[in-house]
């Protein structure tokens, strides 16, 4: 089969299975968008601003576990996709993406449209290729995919010169089964020995903690995960970007960690004697102060990535290799091992966290007659029986939706935890509806952050995505004024607009349906109002509490037992402090 | 701690960036780095000289072998080694002061590979700190100009780095 090269990379991502591409056309991508136009089988999806097919290429990774693939063209269209490619490299999602290039003879001389791409990205990718030579497009191609989805995943671009996806030149065309690379051999299983001793100081801990993040998300570990924290009766923490990978309704779960995590999540963790932390990386949003982190503890410490291991965090008990299997050999030699979890001093070990979870650190004002924004997430759990996606922005909205969804499943939590990028929400929404087009999904988003991707809402009508964006509308950058409030005396700088859109009618304007929802007892309604509405995608705007703040907080550079906490009426805080 | 970090990496265009740019995005130090291409024309070798504390070390080198690009690296001072620097230095020379220079230049094992009535080009291989003895050797003023390597190195004995 002779094709162009423009043929090839189409015909390269149907033979990898790729279902969307995400993107945006131009002059140095034309080639490749006539080899799409002759063809059916991998749909592309237009977006309205490139940043949008990152987003959407990412969430769509996030909730089916394949790669996300994004298309587009040279300069502006590359940089506008720099902002997804690093929010995917941060949180370490696969993703493939192709950008177009200027001729091959014009590289280097500030041509139209002329950016390096692969200068400007490669700090925000796992790795990238500039395609020299048509004959190694497909080999390049399949290279890409394997990067990007083995060992730790991560986004790998591709940069494709125009005259390389020249139609008048064909080459026989053949997609390699399998890719090797010398350079690039990642880490399957763990060391045995080493997983051997993680067992014995796990069953001799007197007051254990299990830490897990998104690597048990992204090596599909839950069930393992799952399986060995009941078999032992710890305590289990996530990360934020953990949530869903062990069940939150479950018994054994303490709630998240970190800056916004729980009182009894956070007093565990400090007080523990060993912790098993399984892929995650000791994020300084999760450690606070490094020097009075963990005090009391032994650290094991599961990630694919070697250089995750004792990065701000020195481990005692290392093991490097893809989560799952370790989890699997750690529970077969849990099995068979001698030595069993001491039930007296794990009985006073979760009395002791049973009197932090009374604190009841996520009680807040019930009675208020202005909505709060806990009280909208918690009502969008009821009403989707938490089985719906849920992606989000970043900010205050964001940690009331890890605090109050209890995602008992892994891949239903969505959103941009290490790069924190405002503008993911709508565009991920989209591309988890395209994924699962039966599934609820829901968008939490704020008014700042919603007005970041906003052009995408043109995109949901076009592809008939009907998500559910709830909007949590305070008229202010809501974390932002959070932190003015708690260091600055309250000075907030530049932390709200003057002018904000009626979202109702913009959400007409586009095509859809605009809902305002102004009194707490209207919530529940609306949200079921808009769930029943199958095929439209539905803008609720929640007009909520301005003042309210996102607790327990652990300020930047404190440690974890040194928690701000709520002081609303009726909450034991307040009890205990009158 | 001063650290030798010897490194085989495809020899394709990018490469000698994304260590370059590793350093700079991460802040560690880099003291000098050497490349050239190895026996194989599709490796090169890279001699990088870093310093800093042992957990900095080991991030180095971990986020080194994280590079796709990069085959495999050695921290040569973890081992018995040797390493030479190349240096290329022009030396102002008067009718009074020639014969001295070639003596220097002859204490230190070094060649005179270019004359002029006025200057010497000097060739010197060796330790970093013995190229730098004699370039302190030198009134200020006397010296033109000097080239150096930057140092390149080796472990002892008959394991090496190679694929």
């Amino acid at each position: 089969m002779e094709l162009s090269g423009g043929q090839i990379l189409v015909q390269c991502l149907k033979d990898e299975g790729v279902e969307f591409v995400f993107g945006y056309p131009g002059g140095s991508v034309l080639h490749i968008y006539d080899a799409i136009f002759h063809q059916d089988d991998v749909k592309h999806i237009l977006v309205r601003h490139e940043q949008g097919a990152t987003h959407s290429a990412d969430a769509y990774a996030r909730a089916t576990g394949k790669p996300g693939v994004v298309l587009v063209t040279s300069g502006p269209g590359a940089t506008n996709a720099v902002t997804g490619i690093a929010t995917a490299y941060m949180d370490s999602i696969p993703m493939v993406i192709i950008s177009g290039q200027v001729p091959s003879p014009v590289i280097g001389s500030d041509a139209f449209q002329e950016v390096d791409t692969v200068g400007i990205t490669r700090p925000c990718v796992k790795h990238n290729f500039l395609v020299k030579d048509v004959n190694q497009l497909a080999e390049t191609i399949k290279k890409a995919f394997y990067v990007a989805t083995t060992g730790r995943p991560g986004p790998v671009l591709v940069d494709v010169p125009k005259d390389i996806t020249d139609p008048n030149i064909k080459i026989p065309y053949k997609y390699p089964k399998k890719v090797s690379m010398r350079s690039y051999n990642p880490v399957v299983t763990g060391h045995k020995g080493q997983i051997k001793r993680a067992v014995e100081m796990l069953l001799c801990a007197q007051r254990p903690m299990i830490y897990s993040g998104g690597g048990v998300i992204l090596g599909e570990a839950h069930e393992e995960l799952t399986e060995l924290t009941r078999m032992l009766g710890y305590p289990i923490t996530n990360t934020l970007m953990g949530l869903g990978g062990y069940p939150a309704t479950d018994k054994q779960f303490v709630g998240m960690l970190g800056m916004h995590g729980t009182y009894e999540a956070n007093m565990g963790m400090h007080e523990a004697d060993v912790i098993l932390a399984v892929g995650a990386r000791f994020d300084d949003r999760v450690t606070g102060k490094l020097a009075e982190f963990c005090p009391y503890a032994k650290i094991v410490h599961i990630d694919v990535d070697p250089a995750s291991i004792s990065k701000t965090v020195k481990v005692d008990v290392p093991i490097v290799g893809e989560v799952k299997p370790v989890l699997q050999q750690m529970i077969e030699l849990i099995k068979d091992s001698k030595t069993k979890p001491s039930k007296a001093a794990l009985e006073s070990w979760w009395q002791l966290i049973q009197s932090w979870r009374d604190v009841n650190c996520l009680e807040y004002d019930r009675e208020s007659r202005i909505i709060k924004p806990q009280y909208v997430v918690e009502q969008l759990y009821e009403v989707t029986n938490g089985n719906a996606f849920v992606t989000s922005d970043v900010g205050q909205h964001q940690m009331y939706a890890a605090q109050y969804y209890k995602f008992d499943k892994p891949r239903r939590w969505i959103n941009s935890g290490g790069l924190g990028t405002m503008g993911f929400g709508l565009p991920a929404a989209i591309g988890v509806k395209l994924a699962f087009p039966e599934a609820d999904v829901a968008c939490i988003t704020g008014e700042a952050s919603i007005q970041m991707c906003i052009q995408e809402l043109s995109t949901a009508l076009q592809y008939n995505t009907p998500v559910k964006i709830v909007n949590l509308n305070n008229r202010y950058m809501g974390m932002v004024r959070q932190w003015q409030e708690f260091s600055y005396q309250s000075r907030y700088s530049h932390s709200y607009m003057d002018t904000i859109p009626d979202f109702v009618k913009l959400a007409e304007a586009y095509g859809h349906v605009g809902i305002r929802v102004e009194k707490p007892e209207e919530v529940r309604d609306a949200l079921k109002q808009a769930f029943e509405m199958k095929d439209r995608t539905v803008f609720l705007d929640f007009i909520t509490d301005r003042t309210e703040n996102v607790y327990p907080m652990i300020e930047a550079g404190k440690a974890h037992h040194d928690m701000k906490l709520r002081v609303a009426p009726g909450t034991p805080v307040e009890r205990e402090l009158s | 701690m001063r650290h030798i970090i010897s490194i085989l990496i495809e020899n394709e265009s990018g490469a000698l960036s994304r260590v370059a740019g590793l350093f700079s995005a991460r802040g560690y130090n880099i003291e000098s780095l050497t490349v050239a291409p190895t026996e194989d024309p599709s490796l090169s070798r890279m001699t990088l000289v870093t310093s800093g504390s042992d957990e900095i070390i080991e991030q180095i080198t971990k986020q080194l072998n994280k590079l796709i690009d990069v085959v495999k690296l050695i921290d040569l001072a973890e081992s018995a080694h040797i390493e030479r620097e190349l240096m290329l230095v022009k030396i102002k020379t008067t009718h009074e002061t020639r014969e001295e220079v070639k003596r220097m230049v002859d204490i230190f094992r070094g060649k005179i590979i270019d004359v002029t009535p006025n200057s010497y080009v000097v060739e010197m291989t060796g330790q970093s700190n013995k190229l730098d003895a004699f370039i302190h050797g030198f009134e200020e003023g006397s010296i033109i100009e000097v080239a150096r390597s930057g140092p390149t190195g080796i472990s002892r004995g008959e394991k090496g780095l190679h694929l």
